[in-house]
This record gives C-alpha cells, sequence and structure tokens, in this order.
C-alpha cells in the first residue's frame, strides 16, 4: 500500500472523476482523505499474499439472458427527464470537431 | 381509536374484515403526517390526492378483503427506489425534479400486494452517511429527541415508521443504514441477504453491497414484508433464484435449542455503558429463554470499516459517473463536454459524496488499485470467512447494532471518520453478504433514547434471524413504546 499519502493530489483525481472542486473544498478534502488513507493502511499489518479477492457475496457468476427482442421503457418518458433533447434524442455540446 | 399507531398485522386483520376502508387508512396517516412531520421533515415529498385515489381504487376493487398481504396498507419509499410517476431525488439536488419512469422490482411487489405508494422519505445524498445530515434537502430529526439526528442513511424511513407517520417503509442497506437508523429511532429494520431481494430500480451506490429492507413497527410485521419483497427477478443478475419460505411461519418457533454466538471483538472498551448494559440484559433474556449462549470469534472485524471505505467508494465512483448532465437532472452548461461535466457535477454534488468519489476515484486509479481496491478485496475475503467459520458454533449471533444511541446534530459532521467509525457494527455484514436485523432492546436513561439489538444470521437464514428477533420482542416490552411527539 502507498505509505506515503502526501503525494495524494486531489486535482488530477477531481480531474479523473470530471468533477470540479473550488480551491476550499480541494484543501478540505486533501485534509480529509490523508486521514482516511492514514487510517486505511491498517491493511498493511495484513499478510493477503495467499488470500483470494471477493467482488461480492453471491454463489452466481456468470447470468446470462436469451438476446431476444423485449418491450422497453417509452423514450419520451425517458427523454422527459433529459436537460436538453430534440427529435428523439439527448443534446450534448459538439465532441468532435 | 387512531388506527395510525396499528401494526400492519393488526390494520391487516381490520382491513380484511372490512372494519375500515384504505381510505379511513390513508386519511389517518395523512392527517398523522400533518401534525408531526413538521417538526420531524421526513418525508421528501407527498402527494395526499394520489394516496387517497389509490386508497379508493383498492376499497372499489375490494382487493383488501381477499388476502392479499398489503391489501390497502400505505407504505413509504426512501427516495432512492423508484416508483412510477414520483419524483426521485436520492436526497440529492442533482437530481432535482427527475420523475421515475418505472417501478423498481420490489414496488411491484407492493403494488401487487395491495399497498398504496404513499411518499418518498428523505436520506443522505446517494445513501452516503449515517445521520440524514446529508441530504440536500435538510435533516430529519429523531422523534424521541428533536435536537438529534434519526440515523441513516434511510433516516426518513425510520423516524416515519418510529413515529407513527408509516405503518412500514422501505430502505436501503450498504454498511448498515437500515440497521443503524432503526437502532437510533426505537423500530424494527432488516438488511436480507445480498441476493435475496431485487435491486432493480434502485439507484445504485455500491452494487456488491447494497440491499433493500423493510422498516416495520415489530417483528411480525418484518416477516410480512419479507414475503412481498424477497424473490427471484431476472432482471437482478445478483438476484439468487432459491425458494421464499413463507417468514411469519417460523416465527413463534422460539429460540430452545438454538446456539447464539456473541462475537468478542464486538464487546469493546469506548462502548457507551448504557447500550453494553441494555445488550448483555438482552443476551440474558435470551438465555432465560433457552437459548444457549456461545462466544465466538470474528477476527477481522478491526478491519471492516477501512475495507468498506474502499470497496464502497470505488464502486460508488463508478456508479455515479452517471450523473453528467446528459440524461437526467440539472445540468450546468460549459465549454465543452468535459468541461460541462465538470461544473454539473461540481455544482450537483454535495461533500460527503464528493469525499467519497474522490476516494474512490483514488482506490481505482492506475499505481493505486493493487495497494487499494485489491487489497481490500482481499481482506473482505479473511471476514467473509470469519463469519463461515462463526456460523459453524451457532445458529445467529447476537451484537449490539451502534456502539451508542443517537448523537446530535452537527456533533460528528466535521470528521468523516468519526462518522464512518460509527457504523462498525453495522459494516462487516455487507462485506460479508449475511443478513440481519436491529430491534429495540432499551433505552438510556436521559435523555431517553432507543437502544437496537442486532441480530444476524447466515446467508439464506433470514427465518432464523427474525425467529430469534421475535421470541426477544415477545418477552419484552420495548417494541411498544412510542416517542411523546
Amino acid at each position: 500500500m502507498a505509505e506515503d499519502t502526501s503525494v495524494f493530489d486531489v486535482s488530477y483525481v477531481a480531474h479523473l472523476a470530471r468533477m470540479y472542486l473550488c480551491d476550499a473544498e480541494k484543501q478540505k478534502i486533501s485534509a480529509q482523505l490523508k486521514d482516511i488513507l492514514a487510517y486505511v493502511a491498517k491493511l498493511n499489518e495484513l499478510d493477503v499474499s495467499k488470500v483470494e479477492p471477493t467482488a461480492h457475496a453471491t454463489p452466481l457468476s456468470n447470468i446470462l439472458r436469451k438476446d431476444e427482442v423485449r418491450p422497453s421503457i417509452d423514450r419520451d418518458k425517458v427523454l422527459n427527464n433529459a436537460p436538453e433533447q430534440a427529435r428523439g434524442l439527448f443534446i450534448v455540446p459538439k465532441i468532435v470537431e | 381509536m387512531s388506527l395510525h399507531t396499528l401494526t400492519v398485522h393488526q390494520l391487516r386483520e381490520k382491513l380484511r374484515r372490512g372494519a375500515v376502508s384504505a381510505r379511513a387508512t390513508t386519511q389517518s396517516l395523512l392527517d398523522r403526517i400533518q401534525v408531526v412531520d413538521g417538526k420531524l421533515k421526513a418525508y421528501l415529498w407527498l402527494n395526499a390526492e394520489d394516496a387517497l385515489a389509490q386508497a379508493d381504487e383498492i376499497d372499489r376493487s375490494g382487493i383488501a378483503r381477499n388476502g392479499k398481504l398489503l391489501g390497502g396498507v400505505p407504505i413509504a419509499i426512501k427516495d432512492v427506489i423508484n416508483v412510477e410517476g414520483q419524483p426521485c431525488t436520492c436526497g440529492s439536488k442533482i437530481l432535482k425534479g427527475h420523475t421515475s419512469v418505472y417501478d423498481a422490482f420490489v414496488v411491484q411487489r407492493l403494488r401487487d400486494a395491495g399497498a398504496i405508494l404513499l411518499g418518498r422519505t428523505n436520506m443522505d445524498e446517494f445513501a452516503m452517511g449515517s445521520s440524514t445530515e446529508n441530504s440536500s434537502w435538510g435533516v430529519t430529526r429523531n422523534p424521541w429527541d428533536l435536537e438529534r439526528i434519526p440515523g441513516g442513511s434511510s433516516g426518513g424511513s425510520a423516524a416515519a415508521v418510529a413515529a407513527d407517520e408509516a405503518f412500514a417503509a422501505l430502505g436501503t442497506d450498504t454498511g448498515g443504514s437500515i440497521r443503524q437508523p432503526a437502532a437510533l429511532c426505537g423500530c424494527v429494520g432488516f438488511k436480507p441477504t445480498y441476493g435475496r431481494v431485487s435491486r432493480y430500480g434502485l439507484v445504485a451506490f455500491a452494487s456488491s453491497l447494497d440491499q433493500i429492507g423493510p422498516f416495520t413497527k415489530d417483528v411480525a410485521d418484518c416477516a410480512l414484508m419479507m414475503r412481498v419483497l424477497a424473490g427471484h427477478d431476472r432482471h437482478d443478475s445478483t438476484s439468487v433464484p432459491q425458494p421464499v419460505p413463507d417468514y411469519t411461519v417460523a416465527l413463534d418457533k422460539g429460540v430452545k435449542g438454538l446456539r447464539i454466538g456473541l462475537p468478542k471483538e464486538y464487546f469493546i472498551d469506548g462502548m457507551d455503558r448504557e447500550v453494553d448494559g441494555a445488550v448483555r440484559a438482552a443476551i440474558k433474556k435470551l438465555q432465560e429463554l433457552g437459548a444457549e449462549i456461545v462466544e465466538i470469534s470474528l477476527p477481522h472485524t478491526d478491519y471492516a470499516v477501512a475495507v468498506y471505505y474502499l470497496i464502497a467508494t470505488a464502486e460508488a465512483s463508478a456508479n455515479l459517473a452517471r450523473f453528467d448532465g446528459v440524461r437526467y437532472g440539472a445540468r450546468v452548461t460549459g465549454e465543452d463536454v468535459i468541461d460541462m461535466y465538470g461544473k454539473t457535477r461540481g455544482a450537483g454534488f454535495g461533500a460527503e459524496v464528493k469525499r467519497r468519489i474522490i476516494l474512490g476515484t483514488y482506490a481505482l486509479s492506475a499505481g493505486y488499485y493493487d495497494a487499494y481496491y485489491l487489497r481490500a478485496q482481499k481482506v473482505r475475503t479473511l471476514i467473509r470467512q470469519d463469519f463461515e467459520k462463526a456460523f459453524e458454533k451457532c445458529d445467529a449471533i447476537v451484537t449490539p447494532t451502534s456502539p451508542e444511541a443517537a448523537f446530535r446534530i452537527g456533533e460528528k459532521t466535521d470528521d468523516p471518520l468519526k462518522m464512518y467509525l460509527s457504523d462498525i457494527f453495522t459494516i462487516s455484514v455487507n462485506l460479508a453478504g449475511i443478513c440481519g436485523v436491529s430491534l429495540p432492546c432499551g433505552f438510556t436513561a436521559s435523555p431517553r433514547l432507543p437502544i437496537g439489538l442486532q441480530v444476524l444470521g447466515k446467508p439464506f437464514g433470514e427465518e432464523t434471524v427474525l425467529r430469534v428477533a421475535h421470541a426477544y420482542e415477545q418477552a419484552t416490552e420495548w417494541h411498544k413504546q412510542r416517542p411523546g411527539l
């Protein structure tokens, strides 16, 4: 585990999360996360070299369904919740030049 | 007599005999809400007209009289579960104005059972919190002391049931969000085994941990609600196709011959003395009722909070990526699409959600994944194995639900780690995927605040858990206590 939490770069992580933070938020979150990361460092006490990870707790895996056409939720109803829509589509800012 | 004070099974009997109508029942609840919810703020949304229209439809069709499990019974829903045509904000301003376009599986089950979908209850934003203080729409108050928190994240549902503002309610439990508020408000809260209840239509927080479950006034109601909610759903690939027993049948079997485990790691220094005393008295009571008490060990308990806050935040950071101002909710416009995402999410999420998205994104980021997320998943295996070994020695486990009674509003808001540690007794259950209930087992002296007893069972051991809880409840009077609002 990364011992040195001082390298924690909140601006970089906020960029990865596509979430703007103001300077005051960055400062506060950095300080609080330092404490939290110091706390979770206790997991280093354990030897887990021979332990398999648990992703979830059900006995199930690879649940598949038949590839068949079924009714879905009405398109107009879904679009009604969108901030911007037109002609049956979500409208977003231009992505490719 | 006021209808709103009845339990579901008492009310159901009256509805079935035709002694009361669904409309009278609903009106009685609406009147109660009118009187007390200004103080508690358990509900975020309520439409009296819509609720009464549903009630009239039930009265017209007569389904309350034909044995439907919840015919004519109004139920409150946590604001994170979709009810078609009703708002769903997850306690977050990023979803302000959002209207659900479909019913969650559990909501469809409630409708099929004849329930009335009454209204939406308050919660910590995206179910992240232990106090309901993280709601974008204001804090819910504890019905036993209005200066205190109701617990969280399902604080609105817990407060509504405890204050007779709902006969029963749905909540969700990712690390204790049903059991802890049930303990702090003095009602019954059940977290089913992972895979027992479909999450289709639940807005996901941490997908490997989330479960939906009921809040009720007593254990018999809890069993009734579980009968309605449990079952396989092909829309949720984690839903386990295992038959659902009639949970109400096993209730009266008693605890004679059952082995009840006490994990020594859960009776710790620093626990509130009155909580410790109440739980120990409850254990004595179970012993008097014929249970055999055995000491067990869950040696990795001390690592559970650390594991949880890495796994839950990592999963949340992925799940909440969908709130980007494109398909739903508020949008803040930007120079380009990346700028729009950043501004929308920066403006829409509250402090705790941002903190967790940052922690989760960091734990999953290149160079840190193995050190944080993968290591946490491995320790999760050790925690799961602790329970597997413990359940070789016992049929159920009894612990306190929370190390303390309800704390004051604002007491822990500046120290997230302190807030996280208040979930210390509930978190392991979600990591292990087992089931558990919290039920009332006493009160602190001054102020008078409820204390919760937690009963845990094996995967799909719901019947045993309910059986232990019911035996204890029927031998005590705690569940009959109501706050003097």
